[in-house]
């Protein structure tokens, strides 16, 4: 293993020369160096003994909309927040202009009056009007940090809403979702964990494997249940939106878009014959899997996401061992070309330099693939605070130089005083560092949540060795745009 | 089928040619709808983000910071800071003991210490009222350490609509206007308010009233600068566009300083030249203004007119729906969609208030619909009631349009295109012909099995504009 990251420019092709180049690849032209969003730091080397209290451009968002998004994946559900009009609006904004589809989240819109002796008022009322207009399967209701601040009781709530109003309103399930504890990772995780909680019930056998992917595009779900097809494993994907929020065009107004993880599939995950979930950094927390085990004994794994051929390969397992057979020929097949690709291009992308972004298992995910195909990442850092990032990063991308930095609690800001320093060949994550990139003239390679700037951010695949293939052809043809746009030649053949 | 919520009925009219009716409008929005709408907190930050070289900081957990960074197309030919988003962050234990001191206070004093703005807006989310945080000491002990104003705003969500968050942005603001160095002001000045430089329109509107020999003292707050807001109070006209957020302001200069105002509009051939027409008459003792401004008007308009008129003869006879924040805009869109040949069947507003809303119902044609504080289920029916073409409005509003295979164009603060002045009509013509003469709506399945001829290519867009 080695411990030193490398010289920068010393192996890469053209390495400085293509840094300084005004011209590469998608980067600006001359003269837009005035629109830099974060005032460019004049000495970097006092910058970095600065300490700054207040968050700047961070790099999560809040944990309602993870919530929010969860609530969207299952069938006939209607987030329904309950706190100001603002949370919905503005998580409704940033979703959508990530998945270019309508979502409609209610709001119990507090007022004043509301704050000082409680919002129970508007909540019943939001719940009646919300299945008045929606009729929907499920609410999802999630509070927010100014219902939790004011104390509000939701089994009371709840409870209340039930003895006055009987079926007036559709089933409710509620999360806590306090924005000033965790990100939106957690508030994801937490929706589907009270999903979980708060409908699954005892069943005999059946051969249903439960699987919680975490907060994926609509392209990953869509291969994962592909995937579980194919194993021949009868699937229950929580949440699923890879159809209601990445649907066909209409002929009339869908309240509430097709699609999603059926209740009633949620309600017989007690009988699951196994439980697979996502995300190394929850091996600590309480999620839908360990409810399922603790109270149903169903067996529980625990894996990355599987980003890159090995966290693949530890997926394809399980899945082998729970169907108790082989992997799928196809997936064979799959693998065998995403090798075939990773030698072709090692060259290009042997010890570029790489700063990765994103929450923590999403950055898990996509070093592990860089180590694996010969990128340095230099800089792995995450706005989440689980406190299990780097273990778990080291971990899962055992190549990852010692003298990698990686941080947990950092923002967009943070990244980018590091950014020059570091020298990096190209950027990972989503288009909130569109900015570092374009100051620091280098390929930012769009991938996770939110994509802002492009089209097809929902369609973004990362997982399997289809996903991972996808990524490393992204990858380097970045990096052979850089190499082609600064060759003084321009080579047509590369 | 969706029916309109309880509570919800006197905000929806059609119009029928009499009397107009009145709307029920300046209401909360009923608990449990999906409104267009958002909160205090976002009508102040909305209103004060293009202010280029002051400091914005949110005091309350990450969200609502994270949500407004760097999200509006409001352009400075200066400083950038503005376009970055810093938030206290609050944590769990900073809302049991307080985040005043330990994060409002010292973040403040590293961000100014490190930025050197020239001012500071410190906006109070939900939690802030709730917690105790006591904003205005920590504002009043950061300015006096750093000899910078330091304005609070009190912009906590459930404290009100949007237009209260207008109503604290103004005051905020006001603690700046009078304390500048008003001398060297022209006799023939004005202030635009209401303004946010999308895309440079405060830069067009600058060169036209430069072009008229008027000076502008301050844009509020379209690449403004604390400075140019300090001395606004030395103008001796406001103009006020964005009459939903910025009258407030206007009326406190006009009792203080006696800076009458006037409402404008630079949206559309009509609005545009009668807000440089009013300007002009204003200024009574300088008559050669009113000839350069007729001079202007004919110059500009004789530039886009040609290229107009082959939009208006292929649009002519489609409708449209308008959804925006203010009516008053609203008002405009409908003339400017008038001279390209389009109606308008659907408009409404997310605050528009009573007078605006018996102004709409007079100038719209018989049938319209008028809503207020419509939400998706509503829009989405009057659209396909009335089988529009096009849908004017926001981010929000746009994924409704195109899940029903409707034209869309962005006319909200995120637009990259500027929609203002003559340039801007011209724009909004295009940007009106490009969605709605797509190809592509043929194959939406609302449109798939219709007979309607498509239109035709005007012909070739030239090559450069």
């Amino acid at each position: 293993m080695r411990t030193d990251l490398p010289e920068p420019g010393m192996a890469a092709a053209g390495g400085p020369v293509a840094r300084d180049a005004s011209s590469v690849g998608s980067a600006p032209a001359k003269g837009c160096d005035a629109v830099s969003p974060a005032d460019s730091p004049e000495d970097e080397a006092e910058l970095e003994s600065k300490h700054f209290t207040s968050t700047r451009n961070a790099c999560k968002l809040c944990t309602p909309l993870g919530a929010c998004l969860a609530f969207r994946g299952v069938e006939g559900c209607i987030p329904f927040l309950h706190g100001s009009q603002g949370c919905s609006t503005y998580i409704r904004r940033y979703l959508i202009s990530h998945f270019r589809e309508p979502i409609d989240i209610a709001s119990s819109n507090f007022h004043e009056e509301s704050a000082i002796f409680g919002g129970s008022k508007n909540f019943m009322q939001g719940a009646l009007n919300i299945t008045r207009q929606y009729q929907p399967q499920l609410i999802g209701a999630a509070t927010t940090c100014l219902a939790e601040t004011i104390g509000e009781d939701m089994g009371q709530l709840l409870h209340d809403l039930k003895e006055k109003h009987g079926d007036g309103a559709a089933p409710i399930v509620h999360v806590s979702t306090a924005s000033y504890r965790g990100t939106h990772i957690d508030g994801f995780h937490s929706a589907i964990r009270e999903l979980v909680n708060q409908l699954a019930v005892p069943g005999g056998p059946s051969n249903c494997v439960g699987l919680f992917p975490g907060m994926v595009s609509a392209a990953d779900l869509r291969h994962l249940k592909e995937i579980l097809a194919d194993f021949g494993l009868p699937l229950t994907l929580l949440p699923d939106y890879s159809e209601t929020m990445d649907g066909a065009t209409w002929s009339d107004y869908e309240k509430l878009q097709c699609g999603g993880t059926p209740v009633a599939a949620i309600r017989t995950l007690g009988s699951a014959r196994a439980a697979i979930e996502f995300g190394r950094v929850l091996a600590a927390s309480e999620t839908a899997g360990t409810i399922l085990q603790a109270r149903f004994g169903t067996p529980r794994r625990l894996l990355g996401l599987p980003i890159g051929i090995r966290e693949s390969d530890r997926f394809f397992k399980a899945l082998a061992e729970i169907a108790g057979g082989g992997v799928p020929e196809k997936y064979q097949r799959e693998r065998g070309r995403l090798v075939d690709s990773l030698i072709d291009g090692h060259k290009y992308a042997f010890e570029k330099r790489a700063i990765v972004f994103g929450e923590e298992d999403l950055v898990i995910g996509l070093t592990a693939l860089l180590c694996e195909v010969g990128v340095t990442p230099v800089l792995c850092a995450s706005g989440g605070r689980s406190g299990k990032f780097e273990g778990s990063l080291r971990e899962a991308a055992p190549e990852l130089p010692a003298a990698t930095l990686v941080k947990e609690g950092f923002d967009f800001a943070e990244i980018a005083e590091a950014a020059p320093e570091l020298k990096p060949d190209f950027l990972v994550g989503s288009s909130k560092g569109y900015s570092i990139a374009r100051r620091l003239k280098v390929p930012l390679i769009r991938v996770g949540f939110p994509i802002h700037d492009r089209m097809g951010g929902q369609g973004v695949l990362h997982l399997g060795y289809r996903g991972a293939l996808e990524l490393y052809d992204r990858i380097v043809n970045a990096l052979l745009e850089v190499k082609q746009e600064t060759s003084p030649v321009g080579y047509s053949y590369l | 089928m969706i029916e309109l919520l309880p509570g919800r009925a006197r905000q929806v009219v059609q119009t029928d040619g009499g009397r107009p009716a009145e709307m029920a409008c300046d209401k909360a929005s009923v608990a449990g709808s999906v409104s267009q709408r958002a909160c205090v907190f976002c009508g102040s930050r909305v209103v004060l983000y293009p202010i280029a070289d002051a400091l914005h900081i949110v005091h309350g957990p990450i969200g609502c910071a994270a949500y407004t960074w760097d999200i509006r197309g409001a352009l400075s030919s200066g400083p950038q800071l503005h376009r970055n988003s810093f938030s206290t962050d609050l944590q769990e234990l900073d809302v049991i003991f307080g985040g005043e001191k330990k994060k409002l206070e010292a973040a403040l004093l590293e961000l100014i210490a490190h930025h050197s703005p020239k001012a500071a807006f410190v906006y109070s989310t939900c939690i802030v009222g709730l917690i105790g945080d006591d904003v205005s000491a920590v504002c009043r002990r950061v300015s006096e350490r750093t000899g910078i104003p330091v304005m609070g705003v009190h912009s906590e969500g459930f404290k009100g609509t949007k237009k209260d968050g207008y109503r604290a942005a103004c005051d905020a603001l006001y603690k700046l206007v009078g304390t500048g160095d008003t001398s060297g002001i022209s006799p023939f000045s004005i202030n635009i308010l209401g303004e946010f430089n999308l895309a440079g329109e405060t830069w067009v509107l600058r060169d036209y009233y430069k072009r008229l020999g008027i000076e502008v003292v301050a844009c509020i707050t379209g690449d403004s600068r604390i400075e140019d807001i300090r001395r606004a109070h030395g103008a001796k006209l406001n103009l006020v566009q964005c009459s939903g957020s910025m009258t407030s302001l206007a009326k406190m200069m006009e009792r203080d300083y006696g800076i009458p105002f006037k409402r404008v509009s630079y949206f559309g051939i009509e609005d545009m030249s009668a807000a440089l027409y009013d300007a002009a008459k204003h200024f009574t003792g300088a008559p050669e203004i009113l000839r350069r401004a007729q001079e202007l008007v004919r110059e500009e308009v004789a530039r886009i007119y040609p290229e107009l008129l082959r939009y208006k003869e292929k649009l002519k006879g489609k409708k449209a729906a308008i959804y925006v924040g203010g009516l008053f805009k609203a008002f405009s869109l409908m003339r400017a969609l008038r001279l390209i040949g389009m109606e308008t069947a659907v408009v409404g507003s997310q605050t528009g208030d009573k007078e605006d809303y018996k102004q709409l119902q007079e100038m719209a044609d018989p049938g319209t619909i008028i809503v207020d504080d419509s939400n998706p289920l509503e829009l989405a029916k009057f659209c396909l009631e009335k089988d529009v073409d096009l849908f004017i409005g926001g981010v929000k509003e746009r994924p409704i349009a195109y899940k029903l295979g409707i034209g869309f164009c962005d006319h909200n603060h995120e637009r990259k295109e500027p929609l203002a002045g003559y340039v801007g009509m011209l724009n909004f013509a295009r940007e009106v012909y490009a969605s709605v003469a797509s190809p592509v709506w043929q194959f939406a399945p609302r449109r798939a099995n219709r007979t309607a001829a498509p239109l035709e290519p005007v012909g070739l867009r030239p090559a450069a504009v």
